[in-house]
């Protein structure tokens, strides 16, 4: 029988990895709900973030929370790009995510060629932080996770919803010529939109950097799940990713604390499976 | 002659005598090609890169000799992309298109087998660097290079447990945590079920599918186990990914054991020192008395630190792929040709020495014996601990 601290420690763990699922969802679900995008680069994009984290913190003795004011304008620039390229030739969702799961491939070899296929290691300050409540630990960059997922999330979500700026998005992704015709300069918005996307994916990579050793190998083991938090949470919902990571992710964990680890990956799915039977309709 | 023209012509006779010996001396005719694929690219690449440090090494060392039976030697290498399926094509391709005159093994486990169905099928002898599960390795005219013996899983866990219990805190119970790796998961069976037949109690036994990527809950259950001794059947990464989850909730475990690890990235974890391995050569003596050794040693750990790797010095992975090639020349040599049979006749009556010990190859599956040692992470380097007459200078297995 677990024990009590068992549980309580695995229910945090289970929350703090949901978040990271909820945070690397979070502009592939924008990407996917709203772009009409499945940008299978999203993950390679985090993990290109989580180098430059460990390049820029290491090697130039930045503090890894400053990174992100080099990482967030590029990745910005990154994403409108890529988005502008893919407006130009017109590449349809399906072909979408041909064309970023080769351009995943790329970003890999690069990482690769840079920093070589050895696992990498940011030691920060930052890393070795953590705070006790009563017999469980809180790690902080566990903790930062959770804090930037969810204020990104509501962010997203509030600034969709109430800003001027939000509802025009939404009126581009629900019909591009109606919102043309009112006045919605679309392509601009879709530039700015996948631009932010990108840049949630630098994000995302500062906290992978921050909590995991890297290696470039390691961009596919998140995508399984993390599509999975996407469609479960919705596409284009800021919010699903979100609540439907930190649902697998607990899910997860305490599987891991009362049965066998290897039953653990078997979750998500199952509750992906569940959700496309009880309400297809609304993903 | 006047003696300034007899000096003259001293000198150039000298001279020529030394450019006609050094012309003997240098490898000539047609090359001698040796095919192999690696995983230059892929998961598997971190590690393959060593592979292919060490035989360029030794492809280089060979050709500043005299080559293979007086020619020089070429290696044809080609990236199987960590593929199994791909390895097998390649080697293919090795054989028919690209002619090669012999082969050897490619890095991991899975790939090695793929390759040993190709060498089965053109009657090629293979020797290989690192093959994980022996009892696999049923082709007549294949040869380890990695003494790990017919049954690891006995005698590898059996190793490490002798070297415990040889400490004034042996340990009296144990959790073994793995992941499903088959070279990995074969060996944390084999430690379960050894641990048993030595009386150890056994509080835990947790498996995780390879590419888990939350250890948190791991190594909340291991805590909550609060056991003596961990064996950590970890390959690569994951035994530093559960050590930082165990370092995240405030957790060393007294003592703790991995196999396969990825071993640079592990010993510079301030977490990990204490933990122990199993190794068949790590860079101090006694290994290092052999000179071909410490030659090695020296080139090698230039050439890992040009290639930009997190650790260069030599290991199990080096040694192993060293002693291939040494095998190999070996074997040639002996047999003065390149015909795969007589090659692999000679191999099975006759030991090989090489920079891990004396090899042998007359036992089940054509291993001999296993020459796994036991080493611990102490002050950030890696250091022979067990058995005793391979430990490094002064040291011995510390326990908390």
């Amino acid at each position: 029988m677990p024990s009590l601290t068992l549980l309580g420690q695995s229910l945090l763990s289970g929350i703090f990895i949901g978040a990271l699922y909820g945070l690397l969802g979070l502009g592939l679900s924008l990407s996917w709900g709203m772009l009409r995008q499945i940008n299978l680069a999203h993950f390679a994009l985090a993990f290109l973030g989580a180098y430059l984290t460990y390049q820029l913190s290491s090697v130039a003795g930045w503090d890894p929370l400053a990174t992100l004011v080099l990482i967030l304008p590029c990745f910005f620039a990154f994403g409108a790009l890529m988005h502008w390229l893919f407006a130009r030739f017109s590449i349809t969702p399906f072909n979408s995510l041909l064309v970023t799961f080769g351009l995943t491939v790329m970003i890999e070899s690069l990482i690769q060629s840079i920093w070589t296929a050895d696992p990498r290691r940011l030691d920060s300050a930052y890393g070795a932080l953590r705070f006790k409540i009563g017999a469980l630990y809180v790690p902080f960059p566990e903790l930062m996770t959770l804090v930037l997922a969810a204020t990104l999330s509501i962010f997203a979500w509030a600034g969709l919803r109430y800003t001027d700026l939000g509802k025009a998005m939404r009126a581009a992704a629900e019909d591009a010529p109606i919102a043309a015709a009112f006045g919605v300069n679309e392509r601009m918005l879709s530039l700015v939109l996948s631009g932010l996307a990108a840049a949630f994916a630098g994000v995302a990579g500062l906290c992978l950097a921050l909590s995991f050793t890297l290696a470039p190998s390691q961009i596919y083991s998140w995508v399984g799940v993390v599509f999975a938090a996407v469609m479960i949470g919705g596409l284009g919902n800021p919010l699903g990713p979100i609540v439907a990571g930190i649902v697998i992710g607990v899910s997860e964990s305490i599987t891991m604390a009362v049965t066998a680890p290897t039953w653990a990956p078997l979750v998500s799915f199952s509750l992906l499976i569940v959700v496309l039977l009880v309400r297809a309709e609304k993903i | 002659m006047k003696p300034q023209r007899r000096a003259l012509a001293f000198a150039g006779a000298l001279l020529a005598l030394g450019v006609a010996m050094q012309a003997a001396a240098a490898p000539s005719g047609k090359p001698i090609r040796i095919g192999s694929t690696l995983a230059l690219t892929g998961p598997l690449s971190g590690t393959a890169i060593i592979h292919k440090i060490t035989g360029e090494i030794y492809v280089e060392l060979l050709n500043k000799k005299n080559g293979l039976l007086g020619r020089p030697v070429e290696w044809v290498l080609k990236d199987d992309q960590s593929k199994p399926d791909l390895a097998r094509t390649l080697y293919e391709q090795l054989i028919t298109v690209d002619k090669v005159d012999l082969i050897i093994g490619p890095y991991a486990t899975p790939n090695i087998i793929s390759a040993m169905g190709v060498a089965q099928r053109y009657g090629k002898v293979l020797v290989h660097h690192t093959m994980g599960i022996p009892s696999l390795a049923k082709y007549d005219m294949q040869f380890p290079a990695w003494s790990v013996g017919p049954n690891p899983e006995t005698t590898v866990p059996n190793t490490v447990f002798d070297a415990l219990a040889a400490t004034p805190k042996a340990p009296k119970t144990i959790a073994i945590v793995t992941s499903k790796f088959p070279s990995v998961y074969l060996m944390s069976k084999g430690a379960q079920e050894v641990a048993r037949k030595r009386g150890l109690k056994e509080l835990l036994f947790l498996e995780w599918e390879f590419g888990n990527r939350d250890y948190g809950p791991i190594a909340n259950r291991v805590k909550d186990a609060k056991p003596d001794f961990v064996w950590v059947g970890a390959i690569g990464l994951e035994g530093n990914e559960l050590l930082d989850a165990m370092k995240k909730i405030d957790y060393k475990p007294p003592l703790h054991f991995y196999m396969y690890p990825a071993p640079g990235p592990l010993a510079k974890l301030p977490e990990a020192n204490g933990a122990l391995a199993a190794s068949i050569f790590e860079q101090h003596p006694p290994y290092t008395n052999n000179p071909v050794a410490a030659e090695f040693v020296k080139i090698y750990n230039e050439r890992a630190a040009k290639a930009g790797l997190a650790d260069n010095s030599v290991e199990t992975q080096a040694a192993a792929s060293f002693s291939t090639w040494q095998v190999l020349e070996t074997a040639i040599n002996a047999t003065k040709g390149l015909n795969d049979k007589a090659i692999a006749q000679w191999l099975k009556k006759n030991q090989v020495d090489t920079i891990q010990g004396r090899l042998r190859f007359d036992k089940t599956n054509n291993y001999g014996d296993d020459l796994m040692r036991v080493k611990q992470v102490q002050n950030g380097r890696w250091v022979t601990v067990w058995p005793k007459e391979w430990a490094a200078p002064g040291a011995k297995l510390i326990t908390p």
